[in-house]
């Protein structure tokens, strides 16, 4: 009996309820009846976004990814990632009756056969050049502010890696037309790789099926970039983004921001408005290039063949430091140990590739060593207020310039009307000096920028106002600032060098002595924000 | 979260939140006072008494379209316009795919079909992006809020309870306390990936590679041919100063023409006899003053194309060796140790030009067992 009255009480209730809502509020009560999706939108929805415009170019990162990947799928049902010859019999006239591989004439198909295949080709090209471009100026920007610290160490890592893995899938793709210019770039691969000591005949042997170029390679390449490469990409971006919500975005300072707040807008709705906008500018800016801009015209290369190649060809821009690398080695790098060949020409190249890497992905652990400084940053640094940290990266980036220059050396020669010898010698120049004199010039810099800080926050802008005293002695009026305008300048970091003492036990040790030499060197020259009586002090003038 | 986030844009409340912050700084508000209780280390951070406080936040300062009823209408109207342009776009893409059917080859029908559809789509694309970006910027609720920020770290409490589910995990299963277990599963654990990468051995074909790369295609009497065409040479074709590619004869009909080829390759060139200096043991490979070389770099493998007339050396285009040909193409410049390998030719009883053996090197890119094959 109480059953059966209880039974109808319920569902009027229920569906009271029902009716009470819209077609919306009946769906998403549904949805989340069966996944607490509630919860999600509770935790998430109103989260706060820090605002700047260098914060949007992690965006174009994954937005250009998000176009790769739309433009990439339509490719796959075009493309035949085989090295079997056939006849091209396309409609491209020149190319008529050349014997090619399948992979090549597919591609030709897409170019000429497949209606607006073109464009989607041109827009995977161009969307991969920018999605590389962006991650390596994300990276500076998280650099030269200082957000690699704790606690993001750990997301620095894991967007170097997405560093790497884009620059791979770069390659892969590069590859895969089988035409002139991507056989060209294999076929450096393979010298690479052969030339590495112990393993390298082996690895090569095994990675093109047999003798280069084989008829596997494509293949091969075509299951990394489709398959493992994105996995691993998407894995990535995953884990980037989680830890970018668990973490919070960092901000620059400004007044009312401190390092336990988040100033911004929320996701819902301002955030999601802007960036879900920015999603279709960055997808719209990069159609109308490839509607506009021929990129990769394989058409006019033709098949691969091992022996003709075309002067002035380079490597896309993101394995030019790589290629510039293996072309500022001087003559003679190659020496026998026993009966075993030892290429130093290659292998010294790719260490410094590995070494330039390394350092990038160990940066942050490095300096949360030389500053031992274990608690959270959320403020983005001003490059400025870190001279040292500014200079290193100036430096780390004329290193990868010099590398990157050397690729387009013979460019550089005929269009200057330089001598190719010159433009290499002038590259190795500026690859070991270069780093020293950025290094020097940027802290300077830096200083010098502090320097005014410190004038303008303690006695203001100089207003271009002149007036005369009634002594007859003229001065420039200056302008001070408000306190809001004033804090952007006097709120930052200051690090002192270590004092070098002995520990607990009375030792001293060497790591001890190596840390209070980098600490020095790194902390020496510093200029202190401005203080409060300091500030008292000058406005009593 | 709701109940931490907070507005920043009024002033009043604004200046009540900053209260605590007034006082103390960036780094030490209320809410990091668990932080400093904890002692994370400033390290050699120099933490100032006598810092500037923060001033807490500005004014809000109002848009035009907060201000003026008809900038918001206008400014409505704009974002409708945008989001108009997209559908436009959309569809003329969709027109010009029908209207511009592809096949006939033409590269300018290509062309425009492409720029058409492209710059439709674009249209479609940006119409939204700017519509969106431009209602947020200018309708949207505007002023910034607050979020705190919390530590990273787990709760002391939630920190012990892990510590917790370990130790009653390793206690449970005696993980730490049953060395014989734990050692003999990690040691299972190490060996279990290596029939895979044993797996990996089935990339490559059963030969050693070191046998093949040793040998090209070139053998006694093999004809130097034309590349591509595969037509013979004569030796009195080849005028002083002139320069040949040159493929073995066959080569056009082999299985594995590109392998072969990529070994093969060769660069045939007549100078002047005198101009030659010629080592011991290499005075039969050339003919009256016709040498052949490896086309191959002996750096990375590029084939070493431009041949520089006059001054006899040849340049690689991908990482500039200059070889000097007068010198049996001693590398003169650029990353290229070696020298490339040497053709040795005469010329057949018909005066067409035939090698005289295979290469007496490997030719190519070096690697490690080179000088053992």
């Amino acid at each position: 009996m109480t059953i059966d009255t209880q039974g109808p009480v319920t569902t009027t209730h229920g569906q009271e309820r029902a009716e009470d809502a819209s077609v919306v509020g009946r769906m998403a009560n549904y949805l989340d009846e069966r996944t607490s999706l509630s919860g999600a939108v509770k935790f998430l929805g109103r989260k706060i976004f820090p605002d700047h415009w260098s914060f949007m170019l992690g965006e174009v990162a994954l937005y250009s990814f998000v176009v790769i990947l739309l433009s990439g799928t339509f490719l796959t049902f075009f493309f035949q990632a085989s090295m079997s010859e056939v006849q091209y019999d396309g409609s491209y006239i020149p190319m008529k009756g050349v014997e090619m591989s399948a992979a090549l004439q597919s591609t030709l198909n897409i170019s000429f056969d497949v209606r607006g295949g073109l464009l989607i080709r041109q827009v995977h090209y161009w969307a991969a050049l920018l999605f590389v471009a962006s991650i390596g100026l994300h990276m500076l920007r998280v650099f030269f502010t200082g957000a690699f610290r704790k606690p993001r160490e750990l997301n620095w890592v894991v967007g170097f890696l997405l560093f790497v893995m884009a620059m791979a899938e770069g390659f892969t793709g590069y590859s895969l037309p089988d035409d002139l210019l991507s056989g060209n770039g294999l076929r450096i691969i393979d010298g690479m790789v052969k030339g590495l000591p112990v393993v390298g005949t082996w690895i090569s042997y095994l990675l093109f099926g047999g003798e280069f170029p084989g008829t596997d390679i494509v293949g091969r390449l075509y299951t990394l970039h489709i398959l493992l490469l994105p996995a691993i990409v998407v894995a990535l971006i995953g884990i980037h983004m989680v830890l970018l919500i668990i973490n919070k975005h960092t901000q620059f300072a400004g007044p009312g921001r401190t390092n336990d707040n988040v100033v911004g807008v929320p996701i819902m709705p301002v955030f999601a408005a802007k960036a879900g906008g920015f999603f279709f500018i960055v997808f719209g800016v990069l159609m109308l290039v490839a509607a506009t801009v021929t990129i990769n015209p394989i058409w006019n290369y033709g098949p691969y063949d091992p022996s003709p190649v075309s002067a002035g060809t380079q490597p896309d821009w993101y394995i030019g430091f790589a290629d510039g690398a293996l072309r500022l080695v001087p003559p003679g790098w190659e020496f026998l140990i026993g009966p075993y060949t030892v290429s130093m020409n290659i292998i010294v190249p790719v260490l410094a590739l590995l070494v330039l890497l390394g350092a990038v992905a160990a940066y942050p652990f490095f300096e949360a060593w030389v500053t031992g400084d274990r608690r959270e940053h959320h403020i983005a640094d001003r490059p400025r207020n870190a001279p040292t940290r500014t200079a290193i990266g100036a430096a780390g980036l004329t290193f990868y310039a010099a590398l990157w220059a050397a690729a387009s050396s013979d460019i550089v020669a005929t269009h200057f009307r330089l001598s190719i010898e010159s433009v290499i010698h002038l590259c190795q120049a500026l690859l070991i000096a270069g780093p020293f004199v950025a290094f020097f010039v940027t802290k300077r810099v830096c200083l010098a920028l502090q320097k005014k800080d410190r004038e303008i926050a303690l006695h203001g802008f100089e207003s271009g106002r002149i007036v005369r005293l009634p002594g007859g002695e003229y001065i420039e009026v200056h302008q001070p600032l408000s306190e809001y305008e004033r804090w952007r300048l006097v709120s930052y970091e200051d690090y002192q060098p270590i004092m070098l003492r002995p520990d607990r036990r009375g030792r001293i040790t060497a790591g001890m002595r190596a840390r209070a030499r980098v600490s020095n060197w790194f902390f020496e020259d510093r200029i202190s924000p401005v203080s409060r009586p300091e500030l008292e002090a000058s406005q009593h003038h | 979260m709701a109940d931490t986030i907070r507005d920043a844009s009024g002033t009043d409340s604004a200046g009540e939140d900053t209260g605590t912050e007034r006082e103390t700084g960036v780094h030490s508000t209320s809410t990091s006072t668990e932080v400093e209780t904890r002692s994370e280390a400033p390290g050699t951070a120099v933490v100032r008494p006598d810092a500037i406080p923060n001033p807490g936040f500005p004014p809000e300062r109002l848009r035009v379209t907060d201000l003026d009823p008809r900038e918001e209408k206008k400014a409505e109207r704009a974002v409708s316009l945008w989001f108009g342009l997209g559908i436009f776009g959309a569809i003329a893409a969709v027109a010009v795919y029908v209207a511009f059917p592809l096949g006939n080859g033409d590269p300018d029908v290509n062309r425009w079909t492409t720029f058409g559809i492209g710059m439709g789509i674009a249209l479609g694309l940006l119409g939204i992006g700017f519509g969106a970006v431009h209602w947020s910027k200018s309708l949207m609720e505007g002023h910034d809020l607050v979020e705190q920020r919390h530590t990273t770290r787990g709760s002391e409490e939630t920190r012990a309870r892990a510590v917790e589910v370990f130790s009653l995990g390793n206690k449970e299963s005696g993980f730490s306390r049953r060395k014989m277990i734990r050692n003999s599963m990690i040691a299972a654990l190490v060996a279990f990936p290596l029939p895979g990468i044993v797996l990996f051995r089935g990339l490559a074909p059963r030969e050693d590679p070191n046998e093949l790369l040793k040998f090209t295609m070139w053998k006694k009497g093999t004809r130097l041919t034309r590349d591509p065409s595969g037509t013979p040479i004569k030796a009195s074709e080849v005028t002083i100063g002139s320069a040949f590619h040159v493929i073995p004869e066959g080569l056009n009909e082999t299985e594995d023409r590109l392998e072969e080829k990529a070994k093969a390759a060769v660069l045939l060139m007549r100078l002047r006899p005198q101009d030659l200096t010629i080592s011991s043991g290499r005075e039969s490979w050339s003919y009256d003053g016709i040498v052949a070389y490896s086309k191959i770099c002996t750096h990375v493998g590029c084939p070493v194309a431009l041949y520089e007339q006059q001054t006899h050396h040849l340049l690689c285009p991908c990482h500039q060796s200059q070889f000097d040909i007068t010198r049996e193409a001693t590398v003169i410049f650029g990353p290229a140790k070696r020298p490339l390998p040497q053709l040795p030719i005469m010329v057949d009883d018909q005066g067409y030009l035939v090698a005289r053996s295979d290469f007496r090197e490997p030719v190519g890119p070096s690697f490690w067992e080179r000088e053992n094959s």
